[in-house]
This record gives structure tokens, C-alpha cells and sequence, in this order.
């Protein structure tokens, strides 16, 4: 089938990022560039023990401290319960979380926090404040947390919004199953039988730029929040919500934002930067530093994920059943969701009439996993792609052809689309684009997939194994008949617009795409002709933000139904202006044109006319956009990695990632998501990690020891985009942000085996792991 | 107590007021050098780099005392908007920018590389680089853009 492709005058172009001149210029564009006079700095206490109740806190000494301002705990903060996710409302994440807690529950949860006239001052003080706990027995191994006699949330109002499941006698955040077809007969009908037990582990997004908000009052005393967040507007509801103001008494403004990755979709600073200023009339503001990023912030849901799967000699899947235990750590944000995803994400990937999905989410006392590129696609996907790996070598198929047979095509389904949504029931959906069949043959030749045992043979000595490995992914477009992004725009004199998105440009280069997709229906230029304004809630319309993969999907397609209302617009007007049938106008450039007489109207005339002179309107519109469904981007990453077996090192020598984004509407931006979401991965996947001692303090806590990878760290990237044509995108676009970053963990855990015949299940691939699992299988052997 | 540092910041000679305590980075950012980023105060993360004296330092773990009578260059002070720096261009031109957080600290790093070394080998450019993080690109579009500025200085572009 031959798959229709967009052919743009500026979508499908490369156009360069709107802001990238500005940002390597060093112009002052992020949250903290702006200067404040008197501002107050904060800075806060976090616990030291991982459970414990706090006996007594003592401020005294603290505030006696020349120039401490204020100090804030449980006491005197407020004390609603809400959630730190970050998404819609109604949510669907427990609220479950205050300001500051009586009870700490895990090492690096909220105690205290000072304002000071400086930050010196404020350290200073931070250790003046005598807390004294009483020490409770923590919880840590997440398989052991359900049912567990320790009880780590014992709030009585906690609870979810929306009428879920959450049991937190428990420690039970979340449970979710799901089931298609007859899974016992399912397996009956297998030849082969697979079933893996993978555990992933804690990880940071790590965005150079911390979380950081200032908070302040206008000249109207009217509260204003800079904030460095991916969710302006929800942090907006979410500040009014617990500081008990109206929305309309509060502001948010997204400067440009140093990476989120879904960290900042948390609202992590902006409550207590806020609080102080309520207290103080001053603006204040809160950085969080990169060690108290590694503890205090949001981290990746760690799990176990069994897959038990079935297939016939031909290579048909009988059965697949999944079963999650997904750690939330200390509190549930985004608990229910990711663990959905986990199940959503994966299991339509591959035909199989007879699936089970059984997950659950529980509390542990270790640091809070929130939103993360990937959002539990990322966690199963080293299940499913182990697994499918595991099917194929079995009954001795390629697995490149195994996935091939079985991946989902155009025009089919899924029963999982339905039974598995965002924390609740999904929505039916066909697929309309996918070249993740071209995806796999174009990334097979790019590695020489087909030639590689010949290769192996040719470079494998004693101690150096070359290995091959093959993971393909999918992930969504955006939350169907959940979230909304609108867009406005209105004309200026000279024919130029201004384009107001809600949209949330964390540095993705969302502007740069809105307005790509702006100028191609109005013929515009993007450098000349279009001024962008994201994120700022007293002038921009509504958007959800950034996350679930919405933004080029969801707000491009608000931006495209804005831009066909101008255009309407445009051609009315002068039609009327030139006296002539609308129905025979079209735009020619930035012209509106009549071919039968020649005649135009050129864009500065129109912007000129309509503002000062005839039938004076303002042209401009606003558009929204609901999507009702949720197009999967897919992926094939290969690699070819060499093991040495005598210092457990592995060494990936070269990746390839082929992508179906549908039409990318900037190739160069979504070569730029796809190297940095995989790259990502790919230090998830060797060197990521939290160590954690006994008492459950993670011992890593910066860049020094956490290890993401650096430019010496890379091996050779290539980077495929084959295009598809998704109907109900914009201009034919899906999402990309996401699903790469998903792809290297099991990707390489399929190249170990290939190399050396051990299947390992427990990232990081560290030399120590390689090394233990070669031993241990020496033992078996 | 305080005391006074004279110091050249992107050619334009400066005579500051200091703690002894202050950090170079804090110095440079109360005068609104802002391109100069905190991202992990330890040295490790390369957001606040700075050109010293002719070479590529972190300005989080220098005092500022450090920098008296020295030469300072931020990247506020290497190209404008009608006049950008061709490793600025090449950045630009090559999408080698995402959040742009990072960038400041990378565009000064390559600097100091092809200040002293107009012909680079990928190597070299990613064993110079290697101090400086950056998580949204994946690097290879930066290091192509400080091959390509490369190029453009030594007039091939």
C-alpha cells in the first residue's frame, strides 16, 4: 500500500527554530534571566529519613537569623490536598499530597522552607530549624509494598477526583485490568511459550535548567508565577487551588524553558515561591539545585513487568499477559496514567486476538516518580521487546521478520485501544498511517542486519563479542476527547500576524512548528510574517501544555483550523473590497487573487484597510482543537554493540533510529527529537542510575556520579525518517517526542543476547551487571 | 569584606565590587551577563563555561577573585543579531538547538577549540565538547555546527 505523502511550501522544510538565534546569543529569555529588585530567595528543608513522623519542628532559632524573612512548615503552609501532576482537571492522579507533611515519607520530602534577603541566609537558617522525628520502618522493595503491615499514606481525605480504584491501607495507588479475548485458550493454542520478568529502574530527566519559579505581585497586585513548567495553565488552577485564590487573581508566564521531559510538568516550586510572596508582598523566588533536582523532583516510575506470551511455529501470537507493579514512590502523582500506559502503549503494537493486562501502583518510601518521556511505553517496552525477541529466535525466525508478520498495519485495529486509556477506558481507534514495516527494512539495511552474522564473525575475537539488536515502539499523539489547545491570531497593518498559542514550548521548537504550520495555509513567511507568544495565561488562549506527545498533533491542528478562519476571513473580505465572487478568490502568495481578472489584494492592503480606512474590523480569530484519537508514531531502533567479556564493558558502536512522525513538519527538528530522546535512552539503558543506601538516601546526586552521556559517550547515529501521511494530523503530522527514548533498553538488551547469549532484564548495562550475569550463567552451564 | 576586582568582560574594562566569597558565576550574572547558566554548581555540567584568559573554564567553580585581571568573554559579547558569530550561524543553521540552555556554555567551549585549533577532527571536537552536557539533542547537530563554523572561519564557507 502505498502510503499518500505532504509535500509543504514551509511544512516539510527545516526551517530554522524561531528562537535559536536569540538563545545562542545569550539574549536573557528564561525564567530566572529577569532581573527583580528586593527579591527574596528560598531555600528548603528536606527530610533526611525516608519514614518518619515529625515530633516536633522548632523555627526559632532559624528566624532569629538577620534577614530571614519568613519561614514556612505543615503549621503555618496550606494544607490542601491536591496533586502535583499537572494534567486536566478532573485529574487522574490521587491527591494525596500537601504543601509540607507532618509525616515525611521518603529522603528528600518537603520539611521546611526559609525566605531570606539572600540565599547565604537563607542556608544558614535552614540549618537553625531543630525537627525532631520519630523514625518508622520504611518500605522499599516495591514488590513487597502491597498489603505491606506498614501503612506509608495514612491521610483520611486522600482519594482520586475521578471514581477509581485506591486503597491506600495498602499502599495501593492504583490497579487497572484489562481483557481481551479467552487468554487461557490463548496460550493453549501456543507452540512456544516465552515469559520474562524485567525490572527498570529510578531515573532523572536531568533538564540543564532546574525547576525554578519567581513569584511576585504586578502593579495591580494581581499574583504572577515565571515559572519554568510545561503546564502554564494547570499550574495556574493547580496555584489557585491550593493557595485558595480565584484564577483570575493569578498569572502564569512560561519564558523559554530549559528542557522538561516531563519533570516540569510537575508542580514542584511554584507553590512555596508563591506562598512567600502572598506572605510577603515581595517577589521570591526558588531554584531548586541540581542535587535536590536529583531527590526532591519527579523521577521514572521503576517496575517489574512479566510477560508471559504464546506463538505458533508460524510465528502468529496466541497470548500475551502483562503484569505491572509500578512504583510511585512516596506519592501517587501520575500513578494511575503511566501504569495504563504501560499496557496502551505496548500491547497494540503486535496482532494477538488474547491479551491480559493486569497492573498495579503502589507507594514505596523512595523518591516520587512523576511524568517521564515515554511514560510507561518506556518501562514495558523492555518486557514486550525482549519478549517478542525471545518468540522469534524460538521458533527460528528472523526477528526482524518476526515483526514484520505480526506489527499493526494500516486500516487495523486494536482491542487494547479500547480496553486500555489514559487511567481509564480508552477510545477506539484505526490505524490510518504506519511505515513502521518501512521503518524496519530501511533501519535493517542501515545496521546490515541481514549480513551480520557474517559480520560478527569477521570482528568477534577471545573477548570482544559483536551483537546485533533490533527494538521496535510505538507511542500516542495526544489524550483523545481529553485535552484541548487552542490558538488566536490576529492581522496587523502590514499583512504580518500575531500567533498566541497555549502551547508550551519547553524547547521542542513548538513556536517554530505552529508557525509552520500558520504560514503554510496563509502563504506566509515565517521569519517576517508571523510573531509568536506562548504560554502566558493572561494573554494566550487556553492549552494543555506539554506532554503526551499532543503538542504538533493537538495544537498544530488548533493552529491549522485558526489559519483556515483567517483565510476565510481574508478571502471575504476582499471579495467584498474588490467586488467579486468569493468562490473565485484564492490566495497567491500574500495576495488574495482573482484569475479570470487579474486582480489582487495584497495582505498589507487587507491589514491596512480593515484597521483604518474600510469595513474596519480587526481580522484574527481563535481555534481549538479536540482530538478524537490518538495516532501512534512508530519506530525501529537497531544496533550493533560490542561486549568485552572480560570487563563487562558494553560498547554500542552504532544506532540507527527509523521514524514514522506521519509528515514532519521540520525534519531537522524531528531528527533533533528522535537523537535526543534515544540518546537519552541510551544512558538509561548503560549508565543511569540511583544508587540508594540502606536507609534509602540516594548517594549520586549530581553529574559527577550520575552518568547521562556526553559527546565522548556517543557512537555513530543515524537517523531515518520515513514519511506517512496521518489523516487526522496537520498537514499529515503525528507526534515524536516520545517513543525513541523507549527503544534503546531493550534494543541493547537484545544485542547483549545476540553477543553473548545471556538474556539480562535489569538495566543499567553496567560492566558489573554484564560481568555478574556472564558468571551466572557459567554457573548454570 | 569586600574588595575589587578589575577585570575585561567581552572588551570593555571593568572594575567590580566582590565578596571574597563569591563565585565567578554569580559575579557575571548580577551584572547581567545572564547567558551564563547554573545548571549543577560542581563543574561538571557546562552550562556556566566562560573564556578566561583564552581558555574555556567553569565559571561555578572559580571564585571571583580568580578572574582579577583577567579577560573574560561570555557569549553576549562574541556576535550580534546583524553579526553572529559563524559558530552562532552554524548552531543556528544546523537546528543544533533545542532549549538553547546549554548553548551559551557549548558555543564558548567550541570557541576556545577553534581559537586554537582551525581544523578540528570530529575527535577532537567531541573530546572538547565532552565537558558540556546537553540533554535535548543528542549532540551529533552540535558537533556538525562546530565542523561547519570550522569551516566558515577558515573561509571555505
Amino acid at each position: 500500500m502505498t502510503q499518500k505523502v505532504f509535500e509543504g511550501k514551509v511544512v516539510g522544510k527545516s526551517v530554522a527554530k524561531i528562537d535559536s538565534l536569540s538563545l545562542a546569543l545569550g539574549k536573557p529569555l528564561f525564567t530566572d534571566d529577569k532581573s527583580f529588585k528586593d527579591m527574596v530567595y528560598v531555600k528548603m528543608l528536606f527530610s533526611p529519613h525516608a519514614h518518619a513522623e515529625i515530633i516536633t519542628i522548632d523555627t526559632t532559632e532559624a528566624e532569629k537569623v538577620p534577614g530571614v524573612l519568613g519561614v514556612l512548615t505543615y503549621k503555618n503552609a496550606s494544607q490542601v490536598l491536591h496533586t502535583t501532576a499537572g494534567q486536566g482537571y478532573p485529574e487522574p492522579s490521587v491527591y494525596d499530597t500537601r504543601m509540607f507533611n507532618k509525616k515525611v515519607k521518603f529522603v528528600g520530602d518537603s520539611v521546611a522552607a526559609v525566605a531570606a534577603e539572600s540565599i547565604q541566609i537563607a542556608e544558614k537558617a535552614i540549618q537553625l530549624i531543630k525537627v525532631e522525628y520519630k523514625v518508622l520502618e520504611p518500605i522499599f522493595n516495591w514488590d513487597e509494598a502491597l498489603g505491606n503491615p506498614i501503612i506509608i499514606h495514612d491521610e483520611e481525605e486522600a482519594g482520586y477526583l475521578i471514581p477509581v480504584f485506591y486503597d491506600s491501607k495498602n499502599n495501593h495507588v492504583a490497579h487497572i485490568d484489562a481483557l481481551v479475548g479467552d487468554i487461557d485458550q490463548g496460550f493453549k493454542d501456543a507452540d512456544i511459550l516465552v515469559e520474562k520478568i524485567v525490572r527498570n529502574h529510578y531515573a532523572q530527566h536531568c533538564p540543564l535548567e532546574p525547576h525554578v519559579s519567581i513569584a511576585y505581585f504586578d502593579e495591580n497586585d494581581r499574583l504572577v508565577v515565571r515559572s519554568a513548567t510545561q503546564v502554564p495553565y494547570h499550574a495556574r488552577r493547580i496555584i489557585a487551588q491550593v493557595l485558595d485564590l480565584p484564577i483570575a487573581k493569578v498569572r502564569v508566564i512560561k519564558p523559554r524553558i530549559g528542557g522538561g521531559f516531563g519533570s516540569k510538568q510537575e508542580i514542584v516550586t511554584d507553590l512555596i515561591a508563591a506562598s512567600f510572596t502572598l506572605q510577603l508582598k515581595r517577589p521570591v523566588k526558588l531554584e531548586y539545585s541540581r542535587r535536590e533536582e536529583f531527590i526532591s523532583a519527579r523521577t521514572r516510575h521503576p517496575m517489574t513487568t512479566r510477560l508471559k506470551a504464546g506463538v505458533k511455529k508460524d510465528g502468529s501470537i496466541t497470548a500475551m499477559d502483562m503484569r505491572v507493579t509500578s512504583n510511585t514512590g512516596a506519592y501517587g502523582t501520575h500513578g494511575l496514567t503511566v501504569l495504563s500506559n504501560t499496557g496502551s502503549k505496548t500491547l497494540p503494537l503486535y496482532h494477538c486476538d488474547n491479551i491480559r493486562f493486569i497492573g498495579d501502583t503502589v507507594y514505596t518510601n523512595l523518591p516520587i516518580a512523576g511524568a517521564y518521556r515515554g511514560y510507561g511505553g518506556t518501562q514495558a517496552a523492555l518486557a514486550m521487546e525482549i519478549v517478542m525477541d525471545e518468540l522469534a529466535i524460538q521458533i527460528g525466525m528472523d526477528p526482524a521478520e518476526f515483526r514484520l508478520k505480526n506489527h499493526i498495519k494500516p486500516g487495523e485495529t486494536s482491542p487494547i485501544f479500547k480496553v486500555l486509556g489514559e487511567g481509564t477506558e480508552g477510545v477506539e481507534q484505526t490505524i490510518d498511517s504506519c511505515g513502521l514495516s518501512d521503518c524496519i527494512k530501511q533501519g535493517a539495511n542501515a545496521i546490515g542486519w541481514w549480513s551480520r552474522e557474517d559480520h560478527k564473525e569477521k570482528f568477534n575475537t577471545e573477548t570482544k563479542k559483536r551483537g546485533f539488536g533490533l527494538a521496535c515502539i510505538m507511542q500516542g499523539s495526544s489524550i483523545p476527547h481529553i485535552d484541548m489547545a487552542a490558538a488566536y491570531a490576529k492581522m496587523n497593518d502590514d499583512g504580518s500576524f500575531n500567533l498566541l498559542v497555549g502551547a508550551t514550548d519547553i524547547g521542542t521548537g513548538s513556536d517554530t512548528v505552529l508557525a509552520q504550520i500558520f504560514a503554510e495555509v496563509l502563504n506566509l513567511d515565517i521569519e517576517s510574517d508571523i510573531v509568536v507568544l506562548s504560554s502566558d495565561t493572561d494573554i494566550t488562549p487556553f492549552d494543555k501544555g506539554a506532554y503526551a506527545s499532543s503538542t504538533t498533533y493537538l495544537s498544530g491542528m488548533a493552529v491549522k483550523n485558526l489559519a483556515e478562519k483567517i483565510k476565510k476571513q481574508l478571502l471575504d473580505y476582499a471579495a467584498e473590497q474588490m467586488d467579486l465572487p468569493v468562490n473565485e478568490l484564492e490566495l497567491v502568495g500574500k495576495t488574495v487573487f482573482h484569475l479570470k481578472t487579474k486582480k489582487s489584494m495584497s495582505f498589507a492592503e487587507i491589514g491596512t484597510k480593515a484597521l483604518y480606512t474600510e469595513n474596519q474590523q480587526q481580522i484574527g480569530a481563535v481555534a481549538s482543537e479536540l482530538s478524537k484519537k490518538s495516532p501512534p508514531p512508530f519506530c525501529a531502533h537497531f544496533a550493533e554493540i560490542e561486549v568485552d567479556i572480560e570487563t563487562g564493558k558494553v560498547r554500542v558502536l552504532k544506532y540507527v533510529a527509523a521514524v514514522d512522525c506521519g509528515t514532519p513538519i521540520n525534519p531537522k527538528l524531528v531528527i533533533g527529537q528522535t537523537e535526543g530522546a534515544l540518546v537519552n535512552g541510551l544512558g538509561y539503558a548503560l549508565s543511569e542510575h540511583y544508587y540508594f543506601n540502606a536507609q534509602g538516601r540516594m548517594l549520586n546526586p549530581s553529574f559527577g556520579n550520575y552518568k547521562i552521556m556526553t559527546t565522548t559517550d556517543l557512537p555513530e547515529i543515524e537517523t531515518i525518517i520515513v514519511k506517512t501521511y496521518e489523516p487526522t494530523g496537520p498537514f499529515g503530522a503525528k507526534s515524536i517526542g516520545e517513543p525513541n527514548i523507549s527503544g534503546p533498553m531493550p534494543c541493547l538488551s537484545n544485542a547483549i543476547y545476540d553477543a553473548i547469549g545471556i538474556r539480562i532484564t535489569e538495566p543499567p548495562y553496567t560492566p558489573d551487571r554484564i560481568l555478574k550475569a556472564i558468571k551466572d550463567h557459567q554457573q548454570v552451564m | 569584606m569586600a574588595l575589587e576586582i578589575e577585570v575585561i568582560i567581552n572588551g570593555q574594562q571593568k572594575v567590580l565590587t566582590i565578596e571574597p566569597y563569591d563565585l565567578l558565576i554569580d559575579v557575571l550574572r548580577r551584572e547581567g551577563y545572564k547567558s551564563v547558566k547554573r545548571g549543577c554548581s560542581e563543574g561538571t555540567c557546562g552550562t556556566c563555561t566562560i573564556i578566561l584568559n583564552g581558555r574555556a573554564v567553569k565559571s561555578c567553580i572559580l571564585l571571583a577573585a580568580q578572574a582579577h585581571k583577567g579577560s573574560i568573554v561570555t557569549v553576549e559579547g562574541i556576535g550580534t543579531r546583524d553579526q553572529p558569530h559563524p559558530l552562532q550561524q552554524a548552531f543556528v543553521e544546523e537546528g543544533a538547538i533545542q532549549c538553547g540552555f546549554c548553548i551559551p556554555g557549548i558555543i564558548l567551549s567550541a570557541k576556545a577549540l577553534l581559537d586554537n585549533n582551525q581544523s578540528p577532527t570530529k575527535e577532537e571536537v567531541k573530546q572538547a565538547m565532552d565537558g558540556n552536557l546537553c540533554r535535548c539533542t543528542g549532540y551529533s547537530g552540535q558537533i556538525k555546527a562546530i565542523l561547519s563554523a570550522a569551516a566558515m572561519m577558515r573561509g571555505e564557507k
